[in-house]
């Protein structure tokens, strides 16, 4: 459908330069951490991903659980805000216990984690696997496979996803597991811009004059595949990936607020931010701690996925980091 | 040109109507019966089949698509039990909640949600590609660094998330601004701006985010071109050469994709409608995932995929009357 | 206008230093030039000639300033028209450029804004540089700006914006620019060298043309020796950031001192020179590839363009033929047709006899050993991930007949005999000059042991001393090995040196064909007269292309029919 005007769509990633040479993986890694903005993402990321993976773990230490109810922390004479400041911090409960129920907070969050990289994660693994194939396909094949596919993919990139999912999310059967439901809602509905990058990539690639000389020396067209065109499609392919997780969980996060995401009691940031709507007035800390763990993870994952672009192509200048465009006049006059 | 846009309608027609069959398929042969949902929770099985049989349910699924179909384009006349009722073309079925005919759901939220996809955007346009074209103007100064964090955790914070920061402060602790609940605007201006005023905000600072990262980088891609060049050399000012030169350059993007968001927009910002309570498309569709209404579920996501698509034909046509290098194909 | 005494421009002690990028090893810093000295007088002309990497073109940028804000240190002074351009603020700068002294850059196609009227641009410098002017004033003196540079219908064409120009119109309204400010210099950064050849003659004469009229001051940037022995009055060598020799233009090109200075005259092939040694008595061999009417069409409909329509052409064993033609002929389409790259639209190809312009899938992969490519551009024609010896023993890997260690072994032979260093097998493409990645090329387009090797303007992105290198390897082969050359360039002077017969192709047709030393020293057509005719000679005849106006028959087509 569209051609010119989505390619500038949201991240922008899929505009296509000629595929750079891409680094040994020393060099990528050196330059990956000569980047400040990357070694705090990852790290932050990093935290994240332990807490998450130690939720049980911690969640003992603390003593608690993310579902009990504990109704004699709440006032009930006030609608159910916790007693106690920053909405009941205690030594029982780290950061204190949701209004009207009293669930303790921090397990909550912890478990939020969980479902929130898992379902961005493996969302962007769906993306990347059918966007690949249909790009890939696209490619290679005659101009009929082409030209519907890349169609399709336009299509994709074009319709307002959101609104498809949360449809789909109502026709679903309810006892479909739901983190599974949104790991394939997402990942489904949103491999267009993927394909194009890779269509795009593959095409530019396969007027290379190496491509060409691969193809005379008698090598059958998967084998040039292969070899010449696949190991030239890991880098941007990495890149875009890098850029996609922190989108999912945005997404996961907007699915939950809508009440369409994981069913409670299974806790998640997008649902606890939807119930604090009510709550901001009353105890605003109910806010902020969801709001801060969804802030510092999206902004992790950007940063970090500017700086493997980056570390990968060293001529894309970085969306983020602030640098001269050195010209390239001169020396090679 | 005549040519071009034939071929795009025709183009969006065909996306369209496999749209329709996608969607109809998804939602009307998935498990789940429609009839029960249509009845509602008190209905008996003899009920429940005479709706069946009303909704055409019995009939073979190319049947039903048919019927579909046609009465989204010559209208059709409902039997109630009690009488017979016509539901004007485009006709996208009636609701099961409250038995109004979709499109009239749909017609009656519009005013909410165009007011807010208006403003926001002209605030996002002033927002995104002023701060764009100052970064670009101020590269490598304290100026640009700011821009660039600014718009970095602008686009990492979800809009309930800024939208709730915004209430959190002007509403409950400043209260320097109402709750916002809607005013149409034909009953009272400046009850309408004052109460938009946070949705607005919240939108705009998001979708700001991206239109000033796509600024900087369309006029830091024009300055990088060779006629920039040309130009330096001729004694051109910098100042000039932003603004006379490659903010023409990075015009073009910007506009054809104000058409594409415009378009999704009007489709409805489901969660600035839905945290600030808005009555728009966006809650409606929404309200009914909830309470499974199938047909309203339907006609919003047809009327929002014609939106995108018209959107996006009115993009590449700009796009294409704006950048006089991009052919139209 | 040229009142001054002193010189107008005057270069001393200039360096330029760029800085090495941050996080990235391999960009270290460079030193392009290095202490450069030279002066030029009001209205002379000098000529700035080296091969790429040599400095010449940093050079020029640092008389108008340019490296300022860019984090290239440039020491040094640089006078132009008493001028100090490092010391002079920002707005004495920009009255300097464009005012003073005006550029003229290399390709035409984007030093133009695109999206903007080119009458309204050279309106806006215009304005610029003559404060007070009116728009209207602009406008009309940038009309008469490109009417001067011969740009026909002048007053509507100023509407036009750039994609609506040839290549050389953009260049001559990039000259108009210049001229609209009357510059006392003119500093033209390659100018010609994204054109073809009866283009950049016809622009060259208008330089000279303008030069003598106004009588600003040329610094003409150029790889080709042929084009600044045309238009220059003074030479100045260039290599590695130094002068390696400078003087007046005549006695430099017949008696150079400087071995560098010779040994890039040598290089530089003649158009009028026949081969040497000359090709061997054709005693009737095989014909090995034999094409008739071939066909080629790009795109359907309104946008088809025939980029081959019906070509005839015979290859046999052992011989070169070369191919000649401008940008558009349809040479490289051949080409690769003749290789099955491409597919051929109608017409019939055979090899030895058998009709291969049909095969497809594994009868195709089984003739591919025999047709080989060698291609233009040696960046692009090498995987960058793969290591050099892994590009040439790839066919033998498809053939599948050698085992590992012969095939590495064969490799390596492979490399040594195109003249690389065996061991260089484990390195990588980026790890080599553009001379040695094309003796790569060659070497993987030797390796399943061709008869035929079409090799696709295999030097014309090379400078011109590692362009006879090349161009003598490839003959070495040749004779050694027997093979069929098919020779694709647009410098006819470099075709002549390798071919048996010539091939001079036009808008995708044959306007003429026959042995090599005929076609060149006696053409039929009038095309490649014309195409003869303004190929830069160097060095200059007494009555040569040095007098302005009088730069043979295409210069005097010139005023009839100046659009390039």
């Amino acid at each position: 459908m569209s051609t010119a005007v989505t390619t500038q769509q949201e991240t922008g990633a899929d505009a296509v330069a000629a595929p750079a040479p891409a680094p040994a993986p020393g060099q990528f890694l050196r330059r990956l951490r000569a980047r400040k903005g990357a070694l705090v993402g990852a790290g932050v990321l990093g935290l994240l991903v332990v807490l998450a993976l130690a939720a049980p773990l911690l969640a003992a230490l603390e003593g608690q659980d993310p579902t009990t109810y504990h109704d004699a922390l709440v006032d009930s004479a006030r609608g159910g805000v916790p007693l106690g400041d920053f909405g009941g911090i205690s030594a029982d409960h780290w950061l204190g216990v949701e209004p009207g129920t009293g669930r303790d907070l921090f397990t909550r969050l912890l478990y939020g984690a969980r479902v929130s990289l898992l379902v961005a994660v493996g969302a962007t693994l769906v993306q990347v696997l059918v966007g690949v194939t249909v790009g890939l396909t696209a490619a290679l094949g005659n101009r009929l496979v082409d030209t519907v596919l890349s169609h399709v993919s336009d299509v994709m990139v074009a319709l307002p996803m959101l609104i498809f999912a949360i449809g789909l999310t109502a026709v679903v059967p309810q006892d479909f597991p739901r983190p599974l439901l949104l790991v394939l809602v997402i990942g489904l509905l949103n491999w267009g811009a993927t394909a194009r990058l890779v269509r795009a990539q593959a095409t530019t690639l396969n007027k290379l004059d190496y491509v060409a000389a691969a193809r005379l020396t008698g090598a059958s067209p998967l084998r040039v595949a292969r070899r010449e065109l696949l190991p030239a499609l890991a880098a941007p392919v990495l890149t875009y990936a890098a850029i996609l997780v922190p989108v999912n969980i945005v997404y996961e996060a907007s699915l939950s607020f809508l009440g369409v995401g994981v069913r409670p009691p299974t806790p998640s940031w997008g649902q606890m931010l939807s119930s604090a709507t009510t709550w901001f007035q009353a105890d605003p800390a109910y806010v902020l701690l969801p709001a801060l763990m969804l802030f510092v993870t999206v902004l992790s994952c950007t940063v970090l996925g500017d700086a493997v672009r980056t570390a990968l192509d060293p001529r894309e200048a970085s969306r983020l980091h602030i640098g001269r465009r050195t010209g390239r006049k001169g020396g090679a006059a | 040109m005549t040519g071009y846009l034939l071929r795009r309608v025709l183009g969006a027609l065909v996306v369209l109507l496999a749209l329709s069959v996608l969607v109809y398929a998804l939602f009307y042969l998935a498990p789940g019966d429609p009839a029960r949902l249509a009845c509602g929770p008190r209905c008996n099985p003899e009920q429940i089949a005479q709706v069946r049989d009303q909704l055409g349910l019995n009939d073979p699924v190319h049947v039903q698509y048919a019927h579909f179909l046609q009465s989204l384009v010559a209208g059709h006349d409902y039997s109630t039990g009690t009488g017979v009722q016509h539901c004007a073309a485009p006709c996208l079925g009636r609701s099961y909640q409250n038995d109004l005919p979709v499109t009239d759901l749909i017609v009656q939220r519009l005013p909410a949600t165009v007011s807010l996809a208006l403003g926001a955007m002209v605030l996002w346009l002033l927002l995104g590609v002023g701060a764009g074209l100052l970064s670009a103007l101020r590269r490598g100064g304290i100026t640009e660094r700011l821009v660039t964090w600014l718009v970095l955790a602008g686009a990492a914070t979800p809009v309930f998330i800024t939208g709730l920061m915004l209430l959190m402060v002007f509403c409950a602790q400043l209260e320097w601004l109402p709750f916002p609940s809607y005013v149409p605007l034909t009953e009272d201006p400046e009850q309408w701006a004052w109460n938009l005023l946070l949705p607005w905000l919240a939108l705009a600072l998001l979708e700001s985010a991206k239109y000033a990262r796509l600024t900087r980088s369309s006029v830091l891609e024009a300055l990088a071109e060779d006629h920039i060049r040309t130009f330096r050399a001729y004694g051109v000012s910098e100042r000039s050469l932003v603004l006379r030169h490659a903010l023409r350059a990075a015009l073009p993007p910007v506009i054809a994709l104000t058409a594409v968001d415009l378009g999704t927009m009007l489709g409805g910002a489901m969660l600035t409608e839905t945290l600030f309570g808005l009555p728009g498309i966006g809650q409606l569709i929404v309200q009914a995932t909830r309470t499974v209404d199938l047909p309203v579920v339907v006609g919003v996501v047809l009327v929002t995929g014609a939106a995108v698509v018209l959107a996006n034909i009115l993009a590449d046509v700009l796009h294409a009357v704006t950048d006089r290098r991009a052919a139209l194909r | 206008m040229t009142t001054m005494t002193g010189p107008l421009v005057s270069v001393e002690g200039l360096t330029v230093d760029f800085p090495g990028r941050d996080g990235d090893v391999r960009d270290g810093a460079v030193r392009a030039v290095d202490g450069l000295s030279f002066t030029l007088a009001p209205g002379a002309a000098l000529g700035i000639v080296g091969e790429s990497g040599s400095g010449k073109s940093t050079a020029a940028y640092a008389l108008l300033g340019l490296h300022r804000g860019t984090g290239a240190q440039v020491t040094g002074t640089v006078r132009v028209a008493g001028h100090d351009v490092q010391a002079a603020d920002d707005a004495t700068l920009r009255k300097l450029r464009g005012g003073t002294a005006a550029m003229v850059f290399q390709d035409p196609l984007s030093s133009l804004d695109p999206y903007q009227a080119i009458g309204d641009q050279i309106a806006e410098v215009h304005r610029l540089h003559r404060p007070g002017t009116t728009r209207r004033a602009a406008r009309a003196r940038a009309v008469a700006a490109l009417d001067r540079v011969g740009i026909p219908d002048a007053a509507r064409r100023a509407r036009s914006r750039p994609h609506e120009f040839s290549g050389g119109m953009r260049q001559r309204a990039l000259i108009a620019m210049a001229v609209a400010c009357e510059p006392q210099l003119l500093v033209a950064d390659e100018p010609t060298t994204a054109l073809d050849v009866t283009v950049q003659d016809r622009i060259l004469a208008l330089l000279r043309e303008l030069r003598e009229e106004t009588g600003m001051g040329l610094v003409l940037v150029t790889h080709d020796l042929g084009v600044a022995a045309g238009s220059v009055d003074e030479l100045l060598v260039m290599k590695d950031g130094r002068a390696v020799e400078r003087g007046p233009l005549r006695p430099l090109l017949h008696a150079p001192r400087a071995p560098y200075t010779r040994e890039l005259l040598a290089a530089v092939p003649r158009v009028e020179e026949r081969r040497t040694p000359p090709a061997p008595a054709a005693t009737a061999p095989e014909v090995l590839l034999e094409a008739t009417g071939l066909h080629r069409t790009f795109g359907r409909g309104r946008h088809a363009v025939t980029a081959v329509d019906d070509v005839s052409l015979t290859v046999r064993a052992g011989e070169t033929v070369g191919i000649v033609g401008e940008s558009g002929s349809g040479k490289t389409t051949l080409g690769r047709m003749l290789v099955r790259l491409l597919d051929p639209g109608a017409g019939e190809l055979r090899y030895r006899g058998q009709d291969i312009g049909r095969l497809r899938g594994r009868d195709l992969r089984a003739v591919r050993g025999d047709l080989q490519m060698v291609f233009q551009d040696p960046a692009s024609s090498l995987n960058p991930r793969r290591s050099i010896g892994e590009s040439v023993a790839d066919p033998l890997r498809a053939a599948g007949r050698l085992t590992e260690n012969r095939i590495i072994g064969r490799a390596k032979e492979l490399l040594e005999r195109v003249g690389l260093d065996p061991d260089a097998y484990h390195r990588y493409p980026h790890e080599f000059s553009g001379g040695q990645r094309q003796r790569v090329g060659i070497a993987r387009a030797l390796a399943p042991e061709p008869r035929i090797v079409v090799c696709d303007e295999p030097v014309s992105a090379l400078d011109v001393t590692t362009q006879a290198q090349v161009v003598a390897l490839l003959a070495e082969l040749q004779r050694d090995l027997g093979l069929a050359l098919v020779f694709i360039a647009h410098d006819l002077a470099v075709v002549r040196q390798v071919s048996d017969r010539l091939v001079v192709m036009r808008h995708g047709r044959v306007v003429e064909e026959g042995p090599a030393d005929e076609v060149y020293d006696h053409p039929r057509d009038p095309y490649t007269r014309g195409l003869l005719a303004a190929v830069p000679a160097l060095p200059p005849a007494p009555a040569g292309p040095a007098d302005p106006g009088l730069a043979g028959p295409a210069g005097a087509a010139v005023r009839r029919n100046a659009v390039a």
